[in-house]
């Protein structure tokens, strides 16, 4: 049991990309514990990623189950997690443990399909959508050395007009 | 000791404007905080937050000479600001129609009535010049729920208004 210490914007470590987990032992489900209590130590958060503790590692947690009326998957630990196919796109608003006091806009897939492995290194399939599939998002965007200040958009942007844009 | 104050400016919009109040602030030890800076109507408008360690008539006398040069009204007052204090909206209400006087009052009444904390309010006029249209874009906090907003903008339907409630959620990481 332990809460670790948050990197917080502007630490350049933040900006890391992470490797994959290739040992599924003792050790990872230790780790998890770690930063589930990390987490858990922080009200009201849906997520966090393993760089965010200084750990490089691709590894996240994600637990939405909290919100009412949307559809989830409960609590969830991906490891070496990669979206395989986006649709739809949406304007919401993000808000970060290592970037205190400030919400802003970003664009996310509305839509996504998930591929990740568990603690155990077996390999699921997710389809998401909504407030899940934004905090995936997010979460990946960690792994990849990226913060939703990255990606900010105003709220003047069209966002009809993207919606035809990116789609795959 | 260091203490906030609202810099307002506003003019005919011209390049360097920012670039030279900004740099004016900096030069004098000024520290800028929260800030809002955007055209209307051909107009240049700053909203600026500044922590500033002396009086209002220090801050005067080093920025009158650049708002005057640049035919901006200057106009400076001691807040009892702070930074960090963001509250963050749970509702967008989007009003378009016809434009004809009123539709702000009308929405804006409406909505205080039911004790909904506008944050942040977006307006502008489209069309032509013999039809013109409103776009309202109002962001903020419905204290007592979006029900109780939602009834109050139902009476304003009709009047050539469209009116849209959009919840606004945050997802916290
Ligand atoms: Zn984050």
């Amino acid at each position: 049991m332990a809460v670790l210490d948050l990197l917080i914007y502007p630490d350049s470590r933040l900006k890391t990309i992470s490797s994959p987990v290739e040992s599924f032992d003792k050790k990872l489900l230790d780790f998890i514990t770690d930063l589930e209590d990390t987490i858990a130590a922080a009200p009201g958060s849906v997520g966090i990623a393993a760089p965010q503790v200084g750990e490089f590692k691709r590894i996240v947690i994600v637990d939405v189950s909290t919100k009412a009326n949307i559809k989830h998957h409960g609590h969830l630990r991906l490891i070496n997690p990669e979206i395989v196919h986006w649709k739809g796109f949406a304007v919401g608003r993000e808000g970060c443990m290592s970037v205190p006091d400030y919400i802003g806009n970003v664009v996310r897939a509305k839509n996504i399909k998930l591929l990740a492995m568990d603690e155990y290194g077996i390999q699921h399939e997710y389809e998401m959508t909504g407030y899940e599939a934004r905090a995936v998002q997010h979460e990946i965007d960690h792994l990849e050395g990226m913060l939703f200040l990255d990606r900010l958009v105003s709220r003047r942007h069209d966002l009809l007009q993207r919606e035809n844009r990116h789609l795959s | 000791m260091s203490q906030w104050f609202m810099i307002t400016l506003v003019g005919k919009d011209q390049t360097g404007i920012v670039a030279k109040i900004t740099t004016a602030l900096f030069d004098n030890n000024c520290n800028l905080g929260e800030a809002s800076m955007l055209r209307l109507g051909g107009n240049f408008t700053v909203m600026l937050m500044v922590s500033y360690d002396g009086k209002v008539q220090n801050l005067t006398t080093f920025l009158q000479p650049i708002s005057d040069s640049l035919q901006l009204q200057l106009h400076i007052d001691a807040i009892d600001g702070q930074l960090h204090h963001h509250q963050q909206p749970n509702l967008r209400i989007r009003v378009h129609g016809a434009d004809r006087t009123g539709i702000v009052a009308q929405v804006t009444t409406a909505l205080a009535e039911v004790g909904f904390n506008i944050l942040d309010l977006e307006s502008d006029v489209g069309g032509t010049d013999n039809k013109p249209f409103y776009v309202v874009d109002i962001e903020g906090i419905a204290t007592n729920g979006i029900e109780p907003v939602e009834t109050a903008m139902q009476g304003l339907l009709g009047n050539e208004i469209e009116i849209k409630l959009e919840p606004i959620e945050t997802v916290m990481m």
